[in-house]
């Protein structure tokens, strides 16, 4: 009995294998495919041309590779149509930050480009800052912070104060790890908007309601706030 | 023409940029879309994943890591709605495709040999594959995927992925075989 009447009793015998496969048979379908790399390539060809064997099996291998490009080939095709669908889907998924035009950066883009500016170690800096600041008391470090700004705190590309009005503020900095995604997410979930900042420590003051609120409100929604994962430092101002 | 890397558009389409996921769903669409319809066998199911694989990619892009090639991740959501739908079949469904799959199975093999060419008899065993295998033979040979990818789309060992592919191929060797074609190991 040859070798091919061999390994076809072994098929036939629908039972376990009676011999393992090399670790060039086992390649053959990426050797045909052409996704092997080149040393296990030149290893496969190198056991091809000692092996006639071998080389019937690569006969096999890469029939079977024709044929399920082929059944692929004639197999259906996505609609033309399926990009729509697709959006159809995504907009009916709860509302997202959309793409904006360039042109008109929003607060996430300005956070954003603000936290780029900084260099490593000037973030680092920063951080120490305001890890330093945050071991005062609330009412002391907007006072500090304020005062310190006129007499040297860094000036970064930052968004432009506003008149405070009558609204409600408070003082938060970020977490160094929150993103300019997270933040933009936090302000819009909770209806929150920077108004200054940064300011020394990288802190930024942020309106919490367009009116004047009791004190027990406002301590009521900083400690709602305080619960973010965004935040790593807030306080009432006066 | 410039190709935009894909890592570079999953960044976009993170930040929210709908023409980064229309460039993206241009590239895989049909890839993707043959790859689940070879595991499902229903266009229809298939249309459905396609659109459900990419609208993943559009609310996860934000947390892709970048471990593994963007198209390792796209194959990999894939593949786990393809077996989830699998799963969700109904016996009746199986029964069905069944009957359609196995289309030629009261002819003799000689009949069978007679009727069809060698490659038209080897499309019909590689359409009898079960799903895991038709999944293995898919990825390597259509999709072209290496070893490494295999593994990663699939989550299992690199040893693992060349031994089922073997497998798979051992298979077809045996449904060939009860059609009278013998050829030999695997």
């Amino acid at each position: 009995m040859n070798a091919a009447n061999n390994n076809a009793a072994n098929n036939s015998a629908r039972g376990p294998s009676m011999r393992e496969p090399s670790e060039v048979e086992l390649l053959l379908p990426w050797y045909a495919a052409g996704t092997l790399n080149r040393r296990e390539a030149a290893q496969v060809e190198a056991a091809l041309a000692a092996d006639p064997t071998l080389a019937e099996r690569l006969e096999w291998v890469r029939a079977e590779f024709a044929q399920e490009i082929y059944i692929n080939e004639e197999a259906a095709s996505p609609p033309d149509n399926d990009v729509k669908a697709l959006f159809a889907k995504i907009d009916a998924l709860p509302a997202r930050r959309p793409a904006v035009s360039p042109s008109t950066p929003t607060l996430a883009d300005r956070i954003a480009e603000f936290f780029a500016s900084l260099s490593p170690r000037t973030l680092a800096w920063s951080s120490a800052a305001a890890a330093l600041v945050i071991a005062l008391q609330a009412g002391v470090i907007a006072g500090i912070m304020f005062k310190d700004k006129g007499a040297g705190g860094y000036e970064t590309t930052s968004v432009q104060p506003t008149a405070p009005g009558d609204g409600t503020y408070v003082l938060i900095r970020f977490q160094q790890q929150a993103t300019a995604a997270d933040i933009a997410s936090f302000l819009a979930a909770n209806k929150l908007s920077i108004v200054e900042g940064p300011l020394g420590g990288g802190l930024y003051r942020v309106r919490v309601a367009p009116t004047k609120l009791a004190k027990p409100a406002l301590t009521d929604i900083v400690q709602q706030l305080q619960n973010d994962k965004v935040i790593g430092f807030i306080a009432a101002t006066e | 023409m410039q190709t935009i890397a894909d890592e570079v558009l999953i960044a976009n389409i993170a930040k929210g940029d709908r023409s980064a996921m229309e460039a993206l769903f241009a590239r895989y669409r049909v890839r993707v879309f043959k790859f689940v319809l070879r595991m499902v066998r229903n266009e229809a199911v298939a249309e459905e994943l396609n659109s459900d694989v990419f609208l993943d990619v559009w609310r996860q892009a934000g947390t892709f890591e970048g471990r593994a090639a963007v198209s390792t991740w796209i194959f990999s959501i894939a593949r786990f709605k393809a077996l989830n739908a699998l799963q969700r079949r109904t016996e009746d469904e199986l029964d069905d495709e069944r009957a359609e799959t196995i289309e030629d199975d009261a002819d003799d093999p000689e009949t069978a040999l007679a009727k069809k060419d060698k490659a038209a008899v080897l499309r019909q065993c590689l359409a009898e594959l079960s799903a895991e295998h038709r999944e293995i033979v898919n990825l390597v040979y259509y999709q072209h995927k290496s070893v490494e990818e295999v593994s990663g789309i699939v989550g299992i060992p690199e040893a693992t992925v060349k031994t089922r592919m073997f497998y798979a191929r051992k298979k077809l060797s045996e449904l060939l075989a009860e059609r009278g074609i013998e050829r030999g190991w695997p």
